[in-house]
């Protein structure tokens, strides 16, 4: 018994030092980090979905920082105080040292209480921000008002955009082995190998691949999505001001992964749409070459996938056999 | 015989190795090059191989990759598969079944001969297989470490390049697939082989002919995947996600079979740690009283048993997608991509626990002994381990936040994933509420654990800003996520290894490691450890994409930092190697009994260990970890010396 009450109030006395070097150290930290760090965390501000993807960062980072330093400020504690040269008591030992049935609990309780409290936090970021740029499949469940009927209309060659008109603009992603190209529904589906958007517009990007799997990541825009053959993986996100930002693939489809990548920039409405009906009249031969617009596109066997070469004889397939002149040559 | 007559009587079974065998030696059991061993596990590899290819060949020669080349998928995949066997056949894996099979009685495996030549061939005792263990384990390391120093050459400029972007995407695959494979077995395979049968207090594993085959099964998986690069490798890195592993050269056959013949290895081996666990422990050894590395072997094996099949079965519809021409993964004939996601990381989640879960367990077991103090909240310990193990299965598609696949169960794959930090967070319970008051001694094993405490804190913390997925759009597939996972397979399991492999190497070898040498190797793996990887997270999230071989010119201060880092946390572990190679043969030091003055099972035992374990089975009769407890019973009672029933009398 005698020894339990030493336990006791040795307990109070220790934890409470700690507790006030990490109250203090995790004020300061946050502090720090809010004014130094959080506003230049990635993936910047460039748009919306951008914009709230870093302050769920910064909110994440800004609780991660008092149990990154609660646990480094009793470990620093311990190995100083308790070390077995300088710590002249005999260890704790005993009933006692076994088990506690408080801090047990306690401990229980606070991790859920976080661990539940950033489920929360992350499903609503989630829903509010139409599924956060991240791809969403085919039948997106977290969607902006308005995407459904902007998509039917780009599939049916019905959309329309113009600048304050407050339209989605789908844009479709295509990725190959090694590039990306962007074909832009609205504007009679022609295929650029520049991603160029409107400012203050949302964007429905409609990522699909016509080989492996590659994963389309506008890094400043906030969105991700892979692009999956015979798959319509949208994602949503809405533009602020012009800005440019990178695009880069972001999983692994081969060789040339590491170099697949473009930039693509964010112009302001009207620049936007002198460009897309300029590009539109001149690449309207080629657009009549293209396949019709779809979701997504099954390769034959003169298509990117390649097709089988009959063993032993490695004459291509000609194109011109199967489909006369009127395949482009 | 119930079992536990079995225990206390049984010592003249197929393990024991016993010295009165007086009949004529059978070709099995010739000492040294004579019979079965190593080089003719080769030698029947290499045959094994020849006719498979042949026989590929002469099915199906028309398909080749080149013309005329005789490389196609069948005769490679059957080259492989008859390699694999001819190697298990070569090493004697298979005397036993054939006799069986044929009738044949009284087929003695173990040779009698007691000298080297026993670590070279195919033995039953648990302790061998460990040894084994140690330095298959080893060898796959350092061959997955060397690939690691390749990709961090390639990395440190942006523009002139060493490998063509060929080349590097192959070893950045293999060193994945190496280092992964490597790290599913690195502690269950040696130290658990090794010590769960003499922390439970059990003279063998259950089932001494599966512990010998997991590990020759294990030796001919490494093989295989080791054979991509001969073949000219594969490009899809170790996820070999699908349409690239279609479309991919001869090099992915070897990855697909290596991962089924891998995974056969690691089922055998986590079906008999769990029997052997469930059913060999000493009698008074109650589940509240047995060691927590044993729960956390318990808990790994669950995993083992319970999703390796998935990566089983996984490969081999790969293999007939690349040899007979199903469409399991195509998509243009009916079958999906997303069946190989969904496959792979269904297997993919629980692996990372397999790994981390061992590690958790040797920080379990050694912070009492460093500490001299009991082991705080033992049970919350285990239930940590089980809740982890449990919770894993749950988690998996958040390896495919932005895949396209099920946007409306992303709250839900968000949910369990941060769940399983409250399970990971006992841990931190344990280890903290260890240290809490204790009288730590600063040997080299604790000083591993503890920097496993710290490394895997970043680990476990940036694990949850990759389960949010608004975080998730952002670092999913670039550098940061793979700073995450190195931050808790590396700093985490490998440096539990590390210090297992301090802890326990005197039990296993008789000689103690050089401290001074040690703390060398210790300080330049934690140091470098982490001027490696945390350069990593920024990296990443400045946009760096995984798997790159040229990057943003802005980035190259951070990559070289990172890359001149891993240069010398390479040298750490030449270190290390130096270190065993003295300690053990250049000025061998001889280990006390008991040096850590440990209160498990496994240093009441001689040293070395007799191939029986314990004179007599031990009778548990407290809680493990009463350290510095006055009046404590002994944890186990071993009986008197010389009793009738011990190993060195003859029992009717």
């Amino acid at each position: 018994m005698t020894n339990k009450s030493t336990n006791s109030t040795g307990q109070v006395h220790h934890l409470r030092r700690m507790a006030v070097v990490w109250v203090i150290a995790s004020i300061i930290g946050d502090i720090l980090f809010s004014i130094f760090v959080a506003p230049h965390v990635p993936p910047g501000r460039l748009t919306e979905t951008a914009a709230k993807d870093q302050t769920d960062f910064n909110i994440l980072f800004e609780m991660a920082l008092p149990v990154l330093f609660g646990v480094w400020i009793y470990l620093s504690y311990a190995l100083y105080f308790w070390g077995d040269k300088r710590n002249s008591d005999v260890a704790f030992s005993g009933d006692a040292a076994r088990s506690n049935m408080k801090t047990q609990v306690s401990w229980m309780v606070i991790t859920s209480v976080t661990v539940l409290f950033l489920a929360g936090f992350g499903t609503w970021a989630l829903v509010v921000d139409h599924g956060s740029g991240g791809g969403q499949g085919p039948n997106p469940a977290f969607t902006p008002s308005g995407s459904l009927k902007a998509e039917t209309a780009a599939l049916l060659g019905k959309a329309t955009w113009s600048p304050g008109s407050k339209n989605i603009l789908p844009v479709q992603v295509i990725g190959q082995q090694w590039k990306f190209t962007y074909r832009y529904p609205t504007f009679g589906g022609f295929e650029s190998s520049q991603l160029y958007l409107p400012a203050d517009t949302t964007i429905a990007f409609n990522v699909t691949s016509l080989d492996v799997i590659h994963s389309f990541w506008a890094y400043q825009l906030g969105v991700k999505a892979d692009a999956n053959p015979q798959v319509n993986d949208v994602a949503f996100t809405t533009t602020k001001d012009p800005g440019s930002f990178i695009v880069r693939c972001s999983e692994l489809c081969g060789i040339w992964h590491g170099a697949m990548y473009n930039n693509g920039a964010v112009l302001s409405q009207s620049a936007f749409e002198n460009w897309a009906t300029t590009t539109e009249a001149a690449n309207a031969a080629n657009t009549a070459l293209l396949p019709a617009f779809a979701w997504t596109y099954v390769p034959d066997a003169n298509g990117a996938a390649g097709g089988y070469y009959p063993d032993g004889t490695l004459t291509p397939y000609s194109p011109s056999e199967v489909y006369g002149s009127k395949q482009p040559s | 015989m119930t079992i536990s007559d079995e225990r206390s009587t049984e010592v003249s079974g197929p393990v024991s190795g016993h010295p009165h065998n007086t009949r004529k030696l059978s070709w099995t059991q010739r000492p040294g090059l004579l019979s079965q061993n190593l080089l003719t596990a080769i030698v029947f590899g290499v045959i094994g191989y020849l006719i498979g290819h042949w026989f590929g060949n002469y099915l199906a020669s028309g398909y080749s990759y080149i013309a005329n080349s005789g490389q196609n998928s069948i005769a490679n995949t059957l080259a492989l598969a008859f390699g694999v066997v001819g190697w298990l056949g070569g090493i004697g894996a298979l005397n036993y079944p054939f006799a069986k099979l044929f009738g044949v009685d009284g087929l003695e495996e173990e040779s009698p001969v007691d000298n080297w030549s026993k670590y070279f061939r195919y033995s039953l005792d648990h302790k061998i297989v460990g040894l084994q263990y140690v330095v298959g384990v080893l060898l796959f390391m350092f061959t997955g470490g060397l690939l690691a120093m390749a990709i961090r050459t390639e990395l440190l400029n942006p523009t002139t390049h060493i490998f063509s972007p060929d080349v590097y995407i192959k070893i950045v695959s293999e060193h994945g697939t190496i280092m992964m494979m490597m790290a599913t077995s690195i502690i269950v395979g040696p130290l658990g082989n090794y010590f769960v049968p003499l922390m439970i207090g059990a003279r063998r594993m259950a089932f001494p002919r599966i512990e010998a085959l997991s590990f020759w099964i294990f030796t001919a998986g490494y093989m295989v995947i080791f054979s991509a690069l001969p073949y000219g490798g594969f490009p899809t890195g170790w996820t070999g996600y699908a349409p690239l592993q279609t479309q991919a050269g001869p090099g992915m056959v070897s990855y697909l079979l290596g991962f089924a013949v891998i995974g056969l290895g690691m089922i055998l081996a986590g079906f008999n740690q769990a029997v052997t666990i469930i059913n060999y422990r000493a009698p008074g050894m109650t589940w509240s009283r047995v060691p927590v590395f044993v729960w956390s072997i318990l808990a790994t094996a669950a995993l083992l048993t319970l999703a390796t099949p998935v990566l089983f079965a996984g490969g081999l519809f790969g293999l007939l997608d690349k040899t007979v021409q199903t469409a399991f993964y195509v998509d243009e004939h009916g079958g999906s991509s997303y069946l190989w996601q969904n496959l792979f990381w269904f297997f993919g989640h629980p692996e990372v626990y397999i790994m981390a879960l061992p590690g958790f367990g040797i920080a379990g077991e050694l912070l009492p002994v460093f500490c001299r103090r009991p082991l705080f909240a033992y049970k919350v310990s285990a239930a940590g381990m089980i809740g982890v193990a449990l919770l894993s299965f749950f988690v998996w598609q958040h390896h495919l936040f932005q895949s396209g696949i099920n946007p409306d169960m992303r709250p839900l794959f968000m949910l369990t994933t941060e769940l399983i930090s409250i399970p990971t967070g006992f841990i931190y319970l344990v280890g903290m509420g260890t240290l809490y008051r204790a009288k730590i001694r600063f040997e080299l094993p604790m000083l591993f654990v503890l920097a496993l405490f710290f490394n895997f804190l970043i680990g476990g913390v940036t694990g949850v800003f990759l389960s949010d997925v608004p975080v998730n759009v952002t670092v999913h597939g670039g550098f940061f996520v793979l700073s995450h996972f190195h931050y808790t397979i590396m700093g985490g399991l490998l440096f539990a290894f590390m210090a297992g492999l301090y802890y326990w190497l005197p039990k296993m070898t008789g000689k103690m490691m050089n401290k001074k040498i040690g703390k060398v190797h210790f300080w330049l793996m934690f140091v470098f450890f982490n001027l490696t990887f945390f350069p990593m997270f920024i990296i990443g999230l400045l946009g760096q994409p995984r798997r790159v071989f040229t990057y943003a010119t802005n980035l190259q201060g951070l990559n070289d930092f990172s890359s001149i880092s891993a240069f010398i946390l390479g040298f750490s572990f030449l270190v290390f190697f130096f270190n065993l190679v003295y300690s053990m043969w250049i000025k061998p030091e001889v280990a006390p009994a008991n040096p850590w003055e440990s209160l498990g099972l496994e240093w009441q035992t001689a040293t070395p260990v007799p191939s029986y374990n314990f004179e007599r089975i031990p009778v548990i009769m407290t809680e493990p970890y009463r350290y510095s407890e006055e009046g404590a019973p002994a944890f186990a009672d071993f009986g008197p010396k010389d009793a009738p029933d011990s190993p060195t009398h003859t029992m009717a």
